[in-house]
């Protein structure tokens, strides 16, 4: 029944990848349509494929990748089996696309201009000026300020979010019915995510395109998408109405991947996150019954018999679960995880910061003395401290200055000026200069998984260094120390002899966060250890996190751009914008009215996996000025939204202060922000 | 408990081997090098003759069943002579590369590591060294000092000292502000074991392909002066030597030339493609 609104079109698409170990099917009898206006969310973690089926869908799989099955329609043209040449007609032309990082998408020697109006010329068969006229007019419906000027530079001299909006420009430049977006605001930051996505929607319904929105975030698609399809392993195993997905998820995959996501809750409120135990099966070793029977909490015996096909259970609504109407709704299932104890009471201080400096000279040179340029302030006076068994969560876009700041705490970069103490006692600043006493205390979990274990060194050698160096420990005790640690990371005591590239993200971060522990620290500094990490295996890290501050009573100051990850883990909050804090208080007062309007342009900026969820709309624009010029008076102030006038500019803003600590760095009073933000966030009744 | 070490060195290995398996070429030109260097070793246990011995009966004679590679002017063997000349170029290009690789990357990894005034003034040093055309400076100091094997050593060291430093260099440089580098400060390690055990197992891959790199260009500069007559002097079997012995009789008889020419080609290309290997089984993903 071929429905003339259906733009574009796969049926029982298999996709499949020429590799050493032979044939893997990557992607497995896809079947998907979008309509016109129609914005289709696939949804899948790493490795589940959903670059795949995009690339193969368009015939535009590498050398390697081969169309083994199934259709891919395009309006009446069959895709599967054009040759390059026909589809070079297609691509650009028919089909738009725009890819996860927009400064390798654009060549960094041509300026925008002509990288733009050549698209148009080639496609649109327009003459140069006509090309050029056409490209500008694109620029200023991607809403770019000064497309002119925008036109005559040079990729470098855009910041991203400014590059992807090029991107989509060219993407949109021949009206394609066919735009797929491949995860084209994870490499921004939430409050140029929130910009771009904007754009895009509102794009939608101008262009009348078709959308293939692909993303490993749940809170994005529902945003914006009309329709998702959740991938796991190479199929789809639910398609259903964003609206639909998010209230009944009829897959327990869907299910668990909701309840991985740190919810922002306006309520507050802590409990674990329901992590997915066991990792995704690998492509050439599929199991024989249902691909999520393995990690699956409602699995029976019928389940691993035969693969249950994927069936429209309710209108519009596909399941491939043979239990589909016996699974708990999303809220119940989260209510499920257990309560993490929330400790009211006073603490003593573990770690204090006070009005901390860092500055990096203009140019670093060793000869001669680096010319004029201003010295950029990374952290501009910070004042901080940690409780015993906190967290301290310290939040902001990049570029704020957070992690140089978590590295001259490590004292692995030496400060300018401020004090550090721990337990009441002065640090020195250069690790160096510590004791061994004093770099038991204070030990750190890295961002990259990936850099911060030694290739050449197994994960028994990993562990048991700062075993033996710090807790004074022999071999053979460190080595049984060494399988207690793994036990308590949750990784089988085989891994001590494993090589870090035997691992996969998740477990190296493990491995790092047991190497953390060994020498039973006071404090552990982490620098963003879950943001290259896939959402299931952040949840089960987030709650290995919060199981082991319970258990050994450690404190965190823990740093992250993700909002919702460090509202879940963080006992106290800190903002940070351009090297100096906005507000810091308990996390129920930060993330509730008042807020600094910082605070608040970030809340509204970051997605709510929930539809049901509405946010004002308060968005940033420009970005984030250089520390090497930092604007004077209240240094947000070039990009508030609430600026109140020239008092902003001249007069730097007095703390005020709330209940329980709480502290505001802004010149509206706390009574008048509270009245401005009353719904900022908040649930919508009833929808 | 087994030590887990050698268990991860092991698999290392079978994975390098695999890895290997997939570049034929490499694996002729290890097979090639492997046999030179064998020969090196047994030198005058495998020739068939002895590298001096003359017969006048069989002069300039063109290569046959009891030579099979011929004989030279004075009727001496030519596959013996080459056989037995390969000793004396791994001996002078491999002691002279290890050398200059044991110098060089010391001096590197130290610059590299303490960083500033040292390292901008020793490479400055280097700098100066790497100015000189190589072939040049190499005629130049055994001008001075006198051709003798230990003075051809110690030049190929000075020429490759530089090269190899910088490479050392380079490569602690990108992995000293590696997060495993940061975690090792980080439990208290001292500075000692950070660059031998945390950096230098890691950097010792691109070292070891610039080593192999340096050792085949040494045999090419080791026969350059051999035929220029600076390098080992007659009657050694050095193949360099014997090409510039071999010139006048090129006309009448080509193969007292062309048999130690080719030694050297081949076993510098057999350098080359086992190079290429290394690289690819220790550094897999650069091209």
């Amino acid at each position: 029944m071929p429905d003339p609104s259906v733009v574009f079109q796969t049926t029982d698409l298999t996709l499949g990848y020429q590799t050493e170990a032979g044939l893997l099917p990557a992607v497995r009898g896809a079947t998907l349509g979008i309509r016109e206006k129609e914005c289709f969310g696939v949804v899948g973690e790493s490795g589940s494929g959903k670059t795949t089926l995009a690339m193969g869908a368009i015939n535009y799989l590498s050398t390697n990748g081969r169309v083994l099955g199934g259709s891919s329609r395009l309006r009446e043209v069959e895709l599967t089996g054009l040759r390059r040449i026909q589809m070079r007609r297609i691509w650009g032309s028919r089909i738009g696309m725009v890819y996860q990082n927009p400064s390798t998408a654009l060549n960094p020697s041509l300026r925008i201009g002509r990288q733009l109006s050549e698209v148009a010329r080639r496609h649109l068969g327009l003459s140069a000026r006509e090309a050029w006229e056409k490209s500008r007019e694109m620029l200023a419906r991607v809403a770019m300020p000064d497309p002119r000027s925008i036109m005559g530079r040079y990729p470098h001299q855009l910041s991203g979010g400014m590059l992807q909006r090029c991107v989509i420009a060219m993407a949109l430049i021949t009206r394609p019915e066919l735009l797929i977006l491949d995860e084209p605001t994870t490499a921004l930051d939430v409050t140029t995510q929130a910009v771009v996505l904007d754009l895009v929607a509102q794009l939608t319904r101008d262009f009348a395109s078709a959308i293939l929105y692909i993303t490993h975030d749940l809170a994005v698609v529902s945003k914006l998408c009309d329709r998702v399809g959740v991938m796991y392993a190479g199929q789809f195993v639910e398609q259903a109405a964003v609206r639909d997905l998010y209230q009944a998820p009829l897959h327990p995959y869907t299910l668990s991947l909701l309840g991985c996501v740190p919810r922002f809750d306006p309520e507050g409120g802590k409990r674990l996150l329901t992590s997915i135990p066991g990792s995704i099966p690998r492509l050439d070793a599929l199991p024989r019954g249902c691909i999520f029977a393995s990690r699956c909490a409602f699995v029976r015996d019928e389940c691993r018999r035969s693969p249950p096909p994927l069936r429209q259970v309710r209108p519009g609504h596909s399941s491939a679960c043979l239990r589909w109407d016996q699974l708990p709704t999303a809220a119940e299932y989260a209510r499920s995880a257990p309560q993490v104890p929330v400790h009211k009471e006073e603490r003593p201080e573990v770690l204090r910061i006070v009005a901390l400096k860092k500055s990096f000279p203009p140019t670093e040179r060793i000869f001669g003395s680096g010319g004029k340029g201003r010295s950029i302030r990374a952290v501009d006076g910070v004042t901080l401290w940690v409780r015993k068994g906190n967290t301290l969560g310290v939040v902001g876009e990049s570029g704020c200055g957070k992690t140089t700041m978590l590295r001259v705490i490590s004292g692995l970069a030496p400060r300018t000026s401020g004090e550090l103490l721990l337990n009441g006692e002065t640090l020195p600043p250069d690790v160096q200069n510590r004791p061994r006493s004093v770099l038991k205390q204070l030990q750190m979990v890295f961002q990259n998984p990936d850099a911060s274990l030694n290739p050449r060194h197994s994960v028994e050698r990993a562990i048991s260094r700062p075993l033996r160096l710090l807790a004074g420990l022999s071999r053979r005790q460190a080595s049984v120390r060494v399988s207690q640690l793994l036990e308590a990371v949750n990784l089988p005591h085989g891994f001590s002899r494993r090589l870090p590239e035997e691992l996969s993200g998740g477990e190296k971060q493990r491995v790092a966060i047991a190497r953390a522990f060994a020498a039973s620290p006071q404090i552990i500094l982490l620098d963003e250890p879950l943001s290259s990490l896939d959402v299931s295996v952040q949840a089960s890290l987030v709650n290995l996190l919060s199981e082991l501050q319970e258990k050994n009573n450690v404190s965190y100051l823990f740093i992250s751009h993700d909002l919702a990850a460090v509202q879940h883990l963080s006992h106290w909050i800190a903002v940070m914008y351009l090297g100096v804090l906005m507000e810091w208080g308990d996390a129920e007062d930060v993330f509730a009215p008042p807020f600094h309007p910082y605070t608040e342009a970030l809340l509204s900026a970051i997605p709510v996996a929930d539809p049901e969820v509405g946010q004002r709309p308060i968005r940033l624009h420009g970005s984030v000025p250089s520390a090497a010029s930092v604007p004077a008076g209240c240094r947000f102030h070039t990009r508030c939204p609430r600026k109140i006038g020239s008092i902003c500019e001249t007069q730097t803003p007095p703390w005020r202060e709330g209940r329980n600590d709480h502290r505001i760095y802004c010149h509206i009073p706390l009574e008048e922000l509270r009245r401005l933000q009353a719904d900022t966030i908040a649930r919508r009744a009833g929808g | 408990m087994s030590d887990p070490g050698a268990d991860t060195s092991s698999r290392g290995l079978s994975r390098a081997l695999g890895r290997l398996r997939r570049n034929p070429a490499a694996l002729v030109g290890t097979l090639v090098f492997l046999f030179f260097l064998l020969m090196a070793v047994l030198g005058p246990l495998a020739a068939p003759y002895g590298y001096e011995a003359q017969s006048i009966a069989q002069r300039l004679k063109p290569p046959n069943a009891a030579h099979l590679l011929g004989t030279d002017q004075y009727g001496r063997d030519i596959l013996s002579r080459i056989l037995v000349g390969s000793r004396g170029i791994f001996l002078l290009s491999g002691s002279g590369t290890l050398l200059a690789a044991f110098i060089g990357v010391s001096i590197g990894l130290f610059s590299g590591f303490y960083g500033r005034l040292w390292d901008e003034a020793l490479m400055r040093v280097l700098d100066v060294l790497l100015s000189f055309p190589p072939l040049l400076f190499a005629l130049l100091l055994l001008a001075t000092l006198g051709p003798s094997p230990l003075n051809l050593l110690l030049v190929i060291s000075v020429l490759y000292v530089p090269m190899l430093a910088r490479l050392a260099r380079s490569t602690v440089l990108d992995l000293r502000t590696k997060e495993f580098v940061e975690a090792a400060r980080i439990r208290g390690e001292r500075d000692l074991v950070i660059l031998f055990r945390e950096i230098l197992p890691n950097a010792l891959g691109p070292i070891l392909v610039e080593v192999s790199v340096r050792f085949s260009y040494s045999i090419f500069l080791v026969a350059s002066l051999g035929f220029l007559g600076l390098g080992v002097q007659p009657p050694s079997p050095d193949w360099g030597l014997q090409i510039n012995e071999a010139r006048s009789f090129f006309a009448t008889a080509p193969w007292i030339l062309l048999f130690p020419a080719g030694a050297i080609s081949l076993l510098v290309v057999a350098t080359n493609l086992m190079t290429d290997g290394l690289r690819q089984v220790l550094q897999p993903g650069a091209r």
